[in-house]
């Protein structure tokens, strides 16, 4: 007899229960991608249009707000899954025991931990959508390619997500967060070409921007917000899709050292 | 796999489990009977949860074999938990949703039907007195309500077998009643049921057989009444600070008695042999009872408190 698979489409029924979680409070959750872009712009907009006089990306001279717009989606996007899977997976997994009652029945840890990252990563096509839609209804894109931002969001997101999820496997309580939040993600929220351009930065910190993954997803968000993704973007997707392919394994070994004793 | 059903449900073969240089269980091997209610019992840190995580896959085994429904869990944990039905010792169920919706949700996990989940969720609410608190959210129950809806959620696939861990623990008379009616009813459908209990009473009413675990291992195997028979006898007499003389009397004569604190207890099938003893030492502080399966328990896994 051969053995049962570890992985299957059964993980759709664990993503399906999260949805229905979200869709209770659909309105409250479409708050912040509807709102954020709108008052962030707003106040950019009209106070630093006069302080800030334009952007320099890739040679092209851009408004302020034409450049950080995209970025603004890129970060939601990334918030969106990383805080899914770490604080909200976290708490399903520690607090509720959720996923010892999910292990009782015919789902695999891997099932399970891939139904939470592809999740995050819903959460971050969601609020991309949302925020497109503002993004465009401002102005701030420029012809059919912006729609490449729904498949952007989805690739940050599986990144994010699993990158979250790492560390929900490793950390020792809910406040730990504080420590990749708050070193990683925050630092990157706001050194990766997002307010401003990495150029801007000193030349030791150049490599460390690129290094950053929501410095590619920032550039892919911008790319297709301005009608500008080339072949080049690809190589911003390869970088995403790597901290994917490195994360998702180490997620997986890490939930499966702590949940299964 | 039809047509074996002289072969046990369960069969757990010299089952081992390590936690780094604990040993937690040490060679427990028991099997459960299709149709019949099994109890495993054991003080706290005895192996029972452990033991009952290897069986549903929870934990991988550090020795021996585990059989359910003849398969090894292991390689086939999928077709395996299938056919089982599991409730945890601690509440697993989804606070983010209503009750009805736990139902539905954990029913998706075994790929039933939305229709068919619809109706056996309806059906299984019904039977735990539940309907009126489809749509609250389970802050809203109470610890009988809780733990009813766990049950239920458990034989949402309509299992094979039922795996309890400690049921009733920390509900009141009245919730722990109806819980053991509902499971009662089920076994009378013909449900194998496998579940820890430290309710001796409870064991001793609802278990067709039961095997007593103490440190890791088993310590004894039967039916209720034969573990009485063989373990105390039929009666016991109990004794409130007796004379030491009392001790030393029966020590002499090699009679079967436990201390426990101020009490003795003097175990023997004989009842006008206990009588006569507790004419001669302590007529006021002494009373006869049935022996029980308490009785049994405490003098094999010893009257120390266990931390």
């Amino acid at each position: 007899m051969t053995a049962d698979a570890r992985f299957t489409g059964l993980f759709w029924a664990v993503w399906r229960r999260n949805l229905r979680v979200y869709r209770r409070i659909w309105a409250i959750n479409f708050l912040p991608p509807l709102l954020e872009p709108l008052f962030y712009l707003l106040a950019f907009g009209l106070g630093f249009s006069g302080l800030v006089s334009g952007v320099s990306w890739h040679g092209e001279a851009l408004a302020f707000t034409q450049f950080f717009a995209p970025a603004l989606i890129a970060a939601a996007a990334m918030w969106q899954a990383f805080m899914e899977t770490s604080y909200n997976s976290f708490v399903r997994m520690f607090y509720q025991k959720s996923y010892d009652a999910m292990l009782a029945t015919p789902l695999s840890l891997e099932e399970i931990i891939v139904a939470e990252i592809v999740w995050g990563a819903t959460r971050s096509v969601i609020a991309a959508a949302l925020m497109l839609a503002v993004v465009a209804g401002l102005g701030y894109t420029t012809g059919g390619q912006a729609l490449a931002v729904i498949p952007v969001a989805l690739l940050g997101g599986l990144a994010f997500g699993a990158m979250g999820m790492a560390a929900t496997a490793v950390t020792p309580s809910i406040d730990m967060f504080n420590i990749p939040v708050f070193l990683v993600i925050t630092p990157m929220f706001l050194f990766s070409g997002t307010f401003f351009p990495v150029d801007a930065l000193p030349a030791w910190a150049g490599p460390l921007a690129w290094a950053m993954p929501l410095y590619h997803l920032a550039e892919l968000m911008r790319a297709a917000c301005l009608g500008r993704l080339t072949t080049g973007s690809l190589g911003n997707a390869a970088v995403l899709a790597l901290y994917a392919a490195i994360f998702l394994p180490l997620a997986l070994a890490g939930m499966r050292r702590r949940l299964i004793k | 796999m039809e047509g074996q059903t002289a072969d046990p449900v369960l069969e757990v073969a010299a089952a081992h489990k390590n936690f780094g240089t604990f040993a937690a269980v040490r060679g427990v091997s028991f099997a459960v009977r299709r149709g019949e209610c099994f109890g495993l019992l054991g003080p706290n840190g005895a192996g029972k949860t452990t033991t009952i995580r290897m069986i549903y896959g929870f934990s991988p085994l550090s020795g021996g074999t585990i059989r359910v429904f003849g398969q090894e869990i292991g390689p086939h944990f999928r077709a395996i938990r299938a056919r089982l039905g599991v409730c945890q010792q601690g509440n697993t169920l989804d606070p983010d949703l209503s009750v009805l919706e736990n139902l539905l949700v954990f029913a998706g996990y075994f790929r039933i039907p939305r229709r068919e989940a619809l109706a056996r969720a309806e059906e299984l609410l019904a039977f735990f007195a539940l309907e009126a608190k489809k749509r609250f959210q389970y802050e809203e129950l109470s610890g009988g309500m809780a733990r009813r809806l766990m049950l239920a959620r458990a034989i949402i696939n309509r299992p094979d077998l039922l795996i309890l861990d400690e049921p009733t623990t920390g509900l009141d008379p009245q919730s722990r009643n109806t819980l053991w009616d509902r499971l009662l009813d089920l076994k009378r459908q013909g449900l194998t049921i496998l579940l820890t209990t430290h309710a001796m009473e409870e064991a001793e009413r609802f278990c067709d057989r039961l095997c007593i675990i103490d440190h890791g291992q088993v310590a004894a195997e039967g039916d209720p009444a034969g573990l009485i028979a063989t373990h105390a006898g039929r009666h016991a007499l109990e004794v409130e600070s007796p004379d030491e003389a009392m001790a030393a009397y029966l020590a002499d004569q090699g009679r079967r008695f436990d201390r426990s604190g101020r009490r003795l207890i003097v175990y023997g099938d004989d009842r006008a042999a206990l009588l006569a003893l507790r004419d001669q030492f302590c007529t006021e502080r002494g009373f006869i009872r049935a022996a029980t399966l308490e009785d049994v328990f405490l003098r094999l896994t010893g009257r120390e408190l266990r931390e």
